[in-house]
């Protein structure tokens, strides 16, 4: 399958060049080597600075690798001149809903990069409510992004990125700052945008029943990919994950507990209806 | 014993005699005990903002009374609102936003210190509650604007535990940390509520983040209570609650299709613990055998 995004080697640490004392710079990234198809859908894990969002941010070259290589859609990201076909290729959206809409219009929000990109007109009204379609926030469009949910504000911030016409959409935990129902709208929309639309996804997330979604979960500590697997597999590892400062889904911490009491105990079950059948067969 | 926090018929309105009055809270009556673990949980909407805001008395209610110890809070004849912002202290949301001295021993300190306390007073809160919410002595010297995020959320609770409130509110204190730093919090503001025996209440959306943490639970559903019951007689409504858009407990729901499917178990289960024992007992009393059972 071809390949959307690959990291070759990566190090990359922040500069210090405004620490007065020189100390020595924090490793952020370390040797780390990542392909991502296209058309997949892939979920990041790991505790808060482990370097997940560092990696995202090579992806369409908001950051550079200080060793080693990424390559976005062919083009090597610390080529200036192709910034922005690479831009054009993987967007990017972020945690926080109230920082990433800029208009005062939600459709004239969804319109700002195309016309930075010098779209014609026409094509723009095309690409505006088609984006605004693919998230289901058509009938809001002449409404003020302030008027709407923390969800909704997300899913506008999403139909920016389609409007552009990208491969790859990468999440930085944009569901982090909503509640279960915006929580809802946000992964079914990014699902269906996989799905019909053949967008790859990366979801970097703390939600582990986000990540069981996935078609492959990538695990990072300390500035390296230390699992990378279906989420099915990663999930069953419960104590290595706990160890890691990380999670497992309920219902696979479930299965996992059975096990130890003798119990046949599948761990490999990552969702609600494999646990009531596999309890189903237990119990009955 | 006299309840910490009454209300009779609390009801507030937004911006009345506008086109967009909108009543917000509406009839809640409640009661609260000293030293109570309590959760409040309702959509985006439902209410549970507004009404813990009349607990410290940021707000006041458009009819209907609040009473904390005893006081009718806005009967200025008996009550200082001042005291009550001493007696009732509120975490809101990501508090670390609110975080503006220049080191974490001077932000613990700013609440003591407006309290007209003397420095040795304030010496030892300050130290205290660090070592409560587990932020370490070289951490006091720091600015806090070095420090990660789940560390800033904790000097900025900090803050508020060092004015030693009777009640300690917090809305939503682990929303955006990483599984590691929301477990952290939660054992460090139980910690709080152990040493100091303060009522706390917990404002969240995630029912499973409560059902660890509170003996009882409020439940808020458009401007309304809803309910405010022992934890697991909630989670016998746990459909009723899942309706509101509320995110009900994975295990939860497992043993919710359970049921649709045909099984007689019960419904009411929300912790892993709690989940084993009632497969056991299915199993005990269905004659099945469970081979590691002690």
């Amino acid at each position: 399958m071809e390949k959307i995004i690959t990291a070759e080697h990566v190090d990359f640490h922040y500069s210090n060049d405004y620490d007065e004392e020189k100390t020595e710079p924090v490793q952020v990234l370390k040797d780390l080597s990542l392909n991502i198809k296209k058309g997949e859908f892939l979920a990041i894990l790991g505790h808060n600075g482990c370097g997940k969002s560092t990696i995202a941010k090579h992806f369409n070259a908001i950051l550079l690798p200080c060793g080693g290589k990424v390559y976005t859609a062919g083009f090597d990201t610390s080529d200036e001149a192709h910034l922005f076909d690479i831009r054009n290729h993987v967007g990017m959206v972020f945690q926080n809903p109230d920082n990433q809409l800029v208009a005062t219009i939600v459709e004239e929000d969804v319109a700002f990069a195309l016309e930075n990109m010098g779209v014609d007109p026409a094509e723009m009204r095309e690409r505006v409510d088609s984006a605004l379609k693919s998230v289901g926030m058509y009938e809001y469009r002449e409404h003020s992004p302030h008027q709407l949910s923390g969800g909704q504000k997300q899913r506008v911030a999403i139909a920016g990125i389609i409007a552009m016409r990208p491969d790859c959409i990468v999440l930085d935990e944009p569901t982090a700052m909503l509640d279960p129902k915006g929580r809802r709208e946000v992964i079914s929309t990014i699902r269906e945008l996989n799905e019909k639309y053949g967008i790859t996804i990366v979801l970097i997330t703390h939600y582990m029943d986000e990540a069981a979604q996935a078609d492959r979960v990538v695990v990072m500590d300390g500035g390296r990919i230390i699992m990378d697997d279906v989420p099915s597999e990663v999930f069953s590892h419960v104590e290595k994950m706990k160890s890691l400062g990380l999670d497992v889904p309920q219902v696979t911490e479930l299965m996992f507990r059975l096990s130890e009491l003798g119990i046949e105990g599948d761990t490999h079950i990552i969702d609600e209806d494999g646990c009531a059948e596999a309890l189903m067969d237990i119990l009955s | 014993m006299e309840p910490i926090i009454r209300t009779e018929k609390l009801t507030y309105t937004y911006s009345v005699g506008t086109p967009f009055e909108k009543t917000a809270v509406k009839d809640v009556d409640l009661e609260i005990e000293p030293g109570e673990l309590i959760g409040i949980i309702g959509h985006t909407g439902s209410g549970k903002s507004t009404l813990i805001q009349h607990f410290n008395g940021l707000i006041k209610p458009t009819s209907g009374k609040i009473y904390i110890d005893g006081q009718d809070i806005w009967d200025k004849n008996s009550c200082n609102i001042r005291d009550i912002r001493f007696k009732v202290g509120l975490v809101f949301q990501y508090p670390e936003y609110q975080i503006f001295e220049e080191t974490v021993y001077k932000d613990i300190a700013f609440g003591p210190k407006n309290m007209g306390l003397d420095e040795k007073e304030i010496d030892r809160r300050v130290r205290e509650t660090a070592e409560i919410v587990g932020l370490s002595e070289e951490t006091l010297g720091k600015s806090p604007f070095e420090l990660s995020g789940g560390q800033k959320r904790r000097v900025a609770i900090a803050g508020v535990m060092a004015m030693e409130p009777k009640v300690l509110i917090l809305d939503e204190p682990t929303a955006g940390l990483d599984p590691k730093g929301r477990d952290l919090i939660m054992s460090r503001i139980k910690e709080f509520h152990r040493r100091t025996g303060a009522t706390v209440l917990l404002v969240s959306h995630s029912m499973e983040d409560v059902a660890k943490f509170a003996s009882r639970i409020i439940v808020m559903n458009k401007s309304e209570l809803f309910c405010c019951d022992e934890t697991p007689e909630i989670f016998k409504k746990a459909d009723e609650i899942s309706a509101m858009g509320l995110a009900v407990p994975q295990i939860t729901r497992v043993f919710m299709k359970l049921r649709q499917s045909g099984l007689d178990i019960r419904t009411d289960v929300y912790t892993l613990d709690f989940a084993i024992k009632t497969l056991r007992e299915y199993m005990l009393a269905h004659g099945k055998e469970i081979p590691h059972a002690e």
